[in-house]
């Protein structure tokens, strides 16, 4: 629910009378949904109180009924103006008193209809067309002198987060990080989204669409855990369609390929083999010296792994860098606004997102995914899943637990063998 | 003493239908009106010994003899009526000139807030009770309680036989009620019930309720009311009050009785 809604006012002697349960009742049997934003009741059985209420309807049409059906009882929807919007004074500049975004489904009023605002995502601003009725997020780097740019907050709302259909684990609809509680029927619930969203991915494919995609945005704690394996599965089994990571990621998963360790530990042995250090170097030297990741994986060089199964399963795939990193890979973006918008590129059809294991990856994601997107969260140190509720993702759900243990719980819960 | 503001039926018939009473077809007889009419001016004046004010009928204006619809009074403060039909807005500007000419503080709603005055705005001392849905919008209310300084409480009118308020309720002097409870949604029948308390409810039988048993003017014990409502008569009784039938038949082809002649004044 919650393609349509308009706030309005009910005053006079309302509660007394009924009068205001009376509005409510209507809504509700009609098919509608209300917030009470505002109830002032008078102090004095002479004095009059005072409603606001939001009404949220399924559709355009069942909205018109429910305010015809309380406007005789003295509900009126209340005056609303367009937005105000100002040209950008200069590339990369806002105008001062831009209206900054949350990740909430948002709303501007344009020529006094009101329409989505696109790519929404968190602490942007809104640009708005010239003559057509278009409204699109977009960033501060993004903006380009003259935008039309939407300032105050008039012709502004934010829509609240519909209640999600499935009765699972994000449907609570609120922050959960705990360490203390039991995982095993969050991972089922994921999992069980996870299959449906591969069977929408795969209808929309033979449709020639993307649609019903699962991000995985990684660190490298998966190689260095024991993580591969599973992710690898997940993977090849067209479980996740987008990935997110950074250097090391890469780096380590082709070196365990190459010679079988994780900066340079063995993984199947645990323990440091010599002259270990260099592998990951060497790796990131081999990739280099062939140009690209893909063409290591199309030459035979790197044949298991993730980023073999994503090569081949043909993963939308983004690697970040960093300021540490080594090399980097071929394919590491370093500018950290073109990372950015490479991400946000790849994040249309993203229907849940798993943050494993990885801090600024999992951080820079939370803000670029609008509120809608269900978000799992999972790192052994407490403060990742925090920080990203904390933050306002607040359909996030939190694990803490190791990287490892997460990807090859859900794996198996997915039918994988390993 | 009390004061009730009345208008002769000169020029009272049936010229248009904006009510489920009235029948273009169903001809009033004019000296039969006038004789209902004067016998009611009798039992008012004579019986009841209340002071009546006159005003001066208009030719083509055959509803204003229903002065209940002349607007709302408390003291001096007078609020004239926002006729929601056209063919009674041009009552307005009379019932407003007589209002001034009497030296009435006169408040005016604002234009297209409809509000049928003492037909639909009633009450207790403490608290009125507004008819809404049918003729006066909800929102004039919110206005005249700050007029009147009065709470208000809405209640919405769901059959359109009883088209105003005092058609299915009257207050009477003792802090009863007696009302006819369907022609009211259920929202306003538990609010009435818990208001006045159920004890002091007094609910017409649906036949005399179509006879406008409700259309009834109460001053101190006397209940003036249409005649032929005799349970309704019975239950008035029985409860201490006289009541004074009047044959008004001749008013029902326009859908109004005893209470819709008359606006009281103090």
């Amino acid at each position: 629910m919650g393609s349509a809604q308009e706030t309005v006012l009910l005053q006079g002697h309302i509660i007394d009378s009924l009068i205001l349960a009376k509005v409510l009742d209507a809504i509700l049997m009609l098919g509608g949904a209300f917030d009470l934003l505002d109830v002032q009741i008078g102090s004095q059985r002479d004095q009059p109180s005072r409603a606001r209420i939001l009404i949220r309807a399924p559709s355009g049409q069942q909205l018109t009924d429910i305010l015809q059906a309380i406007q005789p009882h003295g509900a009126r929807v209340e005056r609303e103006s367009d937005c105000s919007a100002e040209p950008a004074p200069a590339d990369g500049v806002l105008p001062p008193t831009f209206y900054a975004t949350t990740h909430l489904p948002t709303q501007v009023r344009l020529g006094g209809q009101w329409i989505d605002v696109e790519g929404i995502e968190m602490d942007v601003a809104i640009r708005v067309g010239d003559a057509a009725a278009t409204a699109q997020a977009v960033s501060m780097g993004q903006v380009r002198q003259g935008d039309r740019i939407v300032i105050g907050r008039e012709g502004v709302r934010v829509l609240p987060l519909e209640r999600p259909k499935e009765r699972d684990v994000f449907s609570f609809m609120q922050a959960q990080v705990s360490s203390e509680r039991p995982h095993r029927h969050i991972i089922a619930d994921i999992a069980g989204r996870m299959t449906a969203l591969r069977e929408g991915y795969r209808e929309a494919r033979s449709g020639g669409r993307q649609d019903s995609l699962v991000l995985l945005v990684g660190g490298p704690a998966i190689i260095h855990a024991g993580g591969r394996d599973a992710l690898t599965w997940l993977i090849e089994s067209e479980f996740i369609h987008v990935l997110f990571g950074g250097n090391a990621l890469a780096a380590h998963d082709m070196e365990a390929h190459l010679y079988g360790t994780s900066l340079g530990y063995g993984l199947s042995a645990g323990r440091a083999v010599p002259h270990g250090h260099e592998h990951h170097l060497r790796t990131i030297n081999r990739i280099r010296s062939i140009g690209s990741i893909e063409a290591a994986v199309a030459s035979g060089v790197i044949t298991g792994g993730i980023m073999a199964a994503s090569v081949r399963h043909n993963v939308r795939m983004v690697l970040a860098g960093s300021i540490r990193d080594d090399g980097p890979l071929p394919g590491v973006i370093t500018d950290s606004v073109q990372a950015q918008a490479a991400m946000r590129a790849a994040l249309p059809g993203v229907k849940l997102a798993l943050l494993v294991a990885s801090t600024l990856h999992a951080v820079a994601t939370g803000n670029l995914l609008p509120a809608t997107v269900p978000t799992v969260c999972v790192d052994v140190n407490q403060a990742v899943p925090t920080k990203l509720a904390d933050r306002g993702s607040f359909q996030a759900v939190g694990l803490v637990m190791d990287a490892a243990s997460f990807l090859r719980e859900l794996a198996r819960e997915l039918g994988w063998k390993g | 003493m009390s004061r009730f503001l009345v208008c002769a039926p000169e020029y009272f018939s049936i010229q248009y239908e904006i009510n489920p009473w009235m029948r273009l077809s169903n001809r009033v007889q004019p000296d039969r009106a006038r004789l209902q009419w004067q016998g009611l001016m009798a039992v008012l004046a004579d019986k009841i010994g209340a002071r009546l004010d006159r005003m001066e009928p208009v030719p083509d204006l055959p509803d204003m003899v229903f002065t209940a619809n002349a607007g709302s009074v408390l003291g001096r403060k007078a609020v004239p009526s926002r006729f929601r039909h056209p063919e009674r807005r041009r009552e307005e500007p009379f019932f407003e000139q007589w209002f001034r000419d009497h030296g009435y503080d006169v408040t005016q709603l604002e234009e297209g807030l409809y509000f049928e005055g003492a037909g639909d705005l009633l009450g207790f001392p403490g608290t009125w009770f507004g008819g809404y849905r049918q003729r006066s919008d909800i929102r004039a209310y919110t206005t005249l309680s700050e007029i009147f300084g009065r709470e208000i409480i809405p209640v919405e009118l769901v059959d359109r036989r009883f088209y105003h308020l005092d058609t299915c309720f009257c207050p009477l002097s003792g802090g009863e009620l007696v009302y006819y409870p369907p022609a009211f949604d259920l929202y306003a029948q538990q609010v009435i019930a818990d208001r006045i308390g159920q004890d002091r409810c007094v609910a017409v039988p649906e036949a005399e309720a179509l006879r406008f048993a409700c259309n009834a003017v109460c001053v101190g014990k006397q209940v003036v009311l249409p005649e032929g409502c005799a349970e309704t008569m019975a239950l008035l009784a029985v409860r201490g009050y006289e009541p004074c039938p009047v044959p008004l038949d001749e008013f029902m082809k326009a859908g109004g009785s005893a209470k819709c002649l008359t606006l009281a004044l103090d």
